[in-house]
């Protein structure tokens, strides 16, 4: 019992602090699940959220459900995204059904502007952070530049990237088996 | 009644058939918007967009939340943000119980191995993206200076202090609350 209000809690923190899409919760879950509670690895994350990328639901709650079922089986799931969704519900429904003016305050403005700055420091941070755990060789690198010029060129759905990294994955495993395996 | 079941319906399919992140589910409530329901009107729908940016929480599950409000009240609000979450939570329990299974084969595993620096590219375009909403703009000079400078000075400043330290990211989220306030940014 005490497990699942842990995992309730560390979500609904994740949740709180997450502002903007699915992405902006990276920094929080690094510090909360990767680094604190060591829940999950950062090369598990990367898995959830290619997986996330191209299964129905929005980002953010197939990464909660993950980590959740990955603790304390499905009921952790559902306990898990139940704790990322309740900020939301929480301060939306108080923001709709009696703050709605409060957006208008000049300095309520300012103070978001800040907050998206201080989202842009830590979302920089977690990117440095998942190019280290998800580069591991020269392979690594040749294709993280082709899929990025491939997305700024194309702007194509990320499943396609997902798909191209099946393919690729698949490619490779057959071509080192084909050599002998003299690599891993 | 009729109203909370039909946004249980309305968010069970934006829940099935939005892939990816939170702004997958956009088209699905303008959608929405244009039915005959009677909910709320596409001007709305783009003021809750802006508010469910910058409010905390995931921006989709703060669309869900506000949208099933302005339909169905409180409860159409809370009733929304469950339904959008049900089909993620039971495929990826599905999918996870499946990824055990296969989690010593190679071929999952080389699949991962490639989809790392894949998802590593995603992950740097979202990134972009927060820059366009926190300091780089459309229209010349494309670069807001003042938010850029605090930007510059929050990032070394944490990448610096890392070594010896490493700070809490509520601590700079609310140093760039407290920073937004007080230079107006």
């Amino acid at each position: 019992m005490k497990e699942f209000l842990d995992l309730y809690m560390t979500f609904f923190r994740v949740g709180l602090f997450t502002f903007g899409g699915g992405m902006a919760m990276l920094p929080m879950l690094t510090k909360e699940i990767v680094e604190d509670k060591k829940w999950a690895t950062t090369d598990e994350i990367l898995n959830y959220f290619a997986i996330g990328q191209c299964t129905p639901g929005i980002i953010a709650i197939n990464t909660a459900t993950f980590i959740g079922t990955k603790r304390k089986g499905a009921v952790g799931g559902v306990v898990a995204t139940l704790g990322m969704i309740s900020p939301s519900l929480i301060i939306i429904l108080v923001i709709a059904a009696v703050l709605s003016q409060i957006m208008e305050y000049p300095i309520v403005g300012h103070i978001f502007a800040g907050i998206r700055v201080g989202v842009a420091v830590l979302v920089t941070e977690a990117l440095i952070g998942i190019l280290k755990s998800g580069i591991k060789d020269i392979f690594g690198v040749i294709f993280y530049g082709i899929i990025l010029a491939f997305c700024l060129i194309f702007d194509p759905s990320p499943v396609y990237v997902v798909l191209i990294g099946i393919v690729v994955g698949v490619a490779r495993i057959k071509l080192i088996d084909k050599k002998g395996g003299e690599k891993k | 009644m009729t109203v909370y079941l039909l946004l249980i319906y309305e968010f069970l399919k934006i829940g099935i058939f939005s892939v990816g992140g939170g702004l997958a589910t956009l088209p699905f409530l303008y959608d929405l918007a244009s039915k005959d329901y009677g909910w709320f009107s596409a001007q709305s729908l783009a003021d809750m967009l802006a508010v469910s940016e910058s409010t905390p929480g995931p921006m989709g599950v703060n669309m869900a939340t506000y949208a099933g409000f302005h339909a169905g009240g409180i409860l159409g609000g809370i009733v929304a943000t469950l339904a959008l979450a049900v089909p993620g939570i039971v495929i990826i329990i599905i999918i996870y119980k499946f990824l055990e299974k296969f989690k010593d084969n190679k071929y999952v595993n080389g699949v991962f191995y490639a989809l790392h620096p894949a998802v590593g590219a995603l992950i740097t375009l979202a990134v972009l993206q927060v820059y366009q909403t926190s300091f780089l703009t459309e229209e010349t000079p494309y670069i807001l200076p003042l938010h850029f400078v605090v930007f510059a000075v929050l990032l070394v400043g944490k990448l610096l202090l890392n070594k010896k330290k490493k700070l809490h990211p509520v601590l700079i989220i609310v140093i760039g609350a407290v920073l937004g306030a007080a230079l107006g940014l």
